[in-house]
């Protein structure tokens, strides 16, 4: 699903690189979460899984291609089977929670018909089923980030990233957006999720990755947050 | 893609940058109508040129039947074979003559006929109304003066005239209004390219939070920048059809009413409608496809895809 071989990443005007000779591989299905501290590569190593950059170096295999291979005007075919999910949301905050998802499938092209199948499924799915005309801004954070997650999934993407998703969020509310993550990987999609929360990570025992300025310090299965000192 | 999607996202743009269109408007409207009075004065100067304009220096007129009755220079009569003769003789005599041609009166009133067509001053004249001439082509062109003295008053000689000198200075004034015209054209040109710039940033940066998620879950380039490529080309359009508003009230008040040239100089050939609506597709296609590539190469700078 994701191999990076020997990855490292220098942005321009900058000595330190962002990753350094990074390798892994992530399987179809898997849960993996990504921790380390700001600044240690986390975004970045998102980044590149996007196509956002470009690696420096080393080679990045997504959905069984090769990014660098990639060319420009294919990158929106590659992009429609990843889903993303952010700490801010990022919702449009003039179309009701129903128009979010669907802009998600207005613009690549599906049908109007195929829209209003799937809109109210996955809202279903997310348990947001009535809020289909209220405004984002109507809504709690916890029910926002229900609205990202489910237009990350409207377009059933075999991969998911999420960048800090209960970022914004209380722990309680936390959990239930964690809940519905792991519904959504048991449905065989790949989750890939960068965070901060430690409570999460250690209760979920999934996959770990630590990233530690730029460098692969940690990869292990069913881990916990940090190790324990 | 959905026409609508893309239809209402326009509306929308257009909308917000309510101000930033207007001004796209104005410039592209002016640019666009001072290119095609360019155009069209240029199209003025050639219809004024007429058959012999640019072959010829000086021509040598002579006295037909009816210029016998009225015009003292004549007073001797109607040119004859004998005259026309001695007259061709002594120009292909002199040094600064290069060719001379012998136009006949239905030359004449051919060529007339072409360049005024069925004004109504052309439907009158009959063929013997029209003056015999020698055109004649100047190894100098300055040395005119050297005819006018050697043929003006002879015998069967109306007048000797340097056409194009008397209508090089109208042409040159002509020509003067025409290259200040692209002048300021090009200068309005670069303020509604810049214009069109700026728009397409501003736009750019207000719907960045749509364009982002846009990009996030794989909308194809083409689709991201179509919105703010047609909107630059929509709010051209009106500028171009408002230029050919202005060309096409020109045409109507400068010409044929308000200042009335037409009946005013009524010697002038003056240009017709039909110079005007050949130019008015051009001007829109100008105006649509301009500020598209403008949008486009914007985009390319302002817009991530």
């Amino acid at each position: 699903m994701i191999r990076f071989d020997n990855v490292s990443k220098v942005y321009p005007k900058q000595t330190r690189p962002a990753l350094r000779d990074v390798s892994l591989e992530v399987e179809k299905g898997e849960f993996v979460f990504l921790v380390g501290s700001s600044g240690s590569g986390k975004s970045t190593f998102l980044r590149l899984i996007l196509r956002e950059e470009r690696c420096s170096h080393g080679q990045v295999h997504v959905l069984g291609k090769d990014l660098a291979r990639l060319s420009n005007w294919k990158v929106p075919q590659m992009r429609r089977q990843l889903g993303t999910v952010f700490q801010d949301f990022r919702l449009l905050p003039n179309k009701t929670v129903a128009e979010n998802v669907a802009f998600a499938q207005e613009v690549i092209g599906k049908s109007k018909g195929e829209i209003r199948k799937s809109v109210p499924q996955v809202l279903d799915l997310v348990g947001l089923g009535g809020k289909e005309d209220r405004m984002p801004g109507e809504l709690s954070g916890g029910e926002q980030q229900r609205v990202a997650i489910a237009r990350a999934f409207v377009n059933r993407p075999k991969l998911l990233i999420a960048d800090e998703p209960t970022g914004n969020l209380d722990p309680q509310t936390s959990v239930g957006i964690m809940k519905l993550l792991d519904r959504i990987n048991r449905t065989g999609t790949t989750v890939v999720m960068a965070t901060h929360d430690q409570n999460i990570v250690d209760q979920m025992r999934k996959r770990v990755i630590e990233l530690e300025k730029g460098r692969l310090v940690r990869d292990q299965a069913r881990g916990v947050y940090g190790y324990q000192h | 893609m959905r026409a609508q999607f893309v239809l209402s996202e326009i509306g929308v743009g257009l909308r917000r940058n309510l101000t930033m269109t207007f001004a796209v408007v104005v410039s592209v409207a002016l640019s666009l109508a001072l290119f095609g009075g360019s155009l069209l004065m240029s199209d003025q100067v050639n219809t004024m040129k007429g058959y012999w304009y640019d072959k010829v220096n000086v021509s040598i007129f002579l006295c037909n039947k009816s210029d016998a009755e009225s015009d003292p220079n004549c007073a001797k009569g109607a040119v004859t074979e004998d005259q026309k003769k001695s007259i061709l003789a002594d120009l292909n005599k002199m040094d600064v003559v290069q060719k001379v041609v012998y136009e006949s009166q239905d030359d004449a009133y051919k060529h007339y006929k072409e360049q005024f067509g069925d004004s109504p001053l052309a439907s009158s004249l009959t063929p013997d109304q029209m003056q015999e001439s020698y055109r004649i082509k100047l190894k100098d062109p300055q040395k005119y003066q050297v005819i006018a003295t050697a043929f003006d008053g002879r015998d069967g000689v109306q007048s000797v005239q340097d056409q194009k000198g008397i209508l090089d200075n109208l042409f040159g004034l002509l020509n003067g209004m025409n290259w200040a015209a692209r002048a300021i054209m090009a200068l309005m040109l670069v303020v509604a390219l810049m214009l069109i710039v700026n728009t397409v940033r501003v736009s750019a940066f207000s719907r960045r939070r749509e364009t982002g998620i846009m990009r996030l879950v794989g909308a194809s380039g083409f689709y991201i920048q179509a919105p703010f490529i047609m909107e630059a080309a929509v709010a051209g359009l009106i500028g171009g059809t408002v230029a050919c508003g202005f060309l096409v009230i020109a045409r109507y008040f400068i010409i044929d009413h308000g200042l009335d040239l037409s009946h005013k100089l009524n010697l002038i050939n003056f240009i017709g409608w039909d110079a005007v609506l050949t130019k008015l597709p051009l001007i829109l296609a100008t105006s649509l496809l301009m500020p598209a590539l403008a949008a486009f190469f914007a985009l390319r700078k302002y817009l991530k895809v």
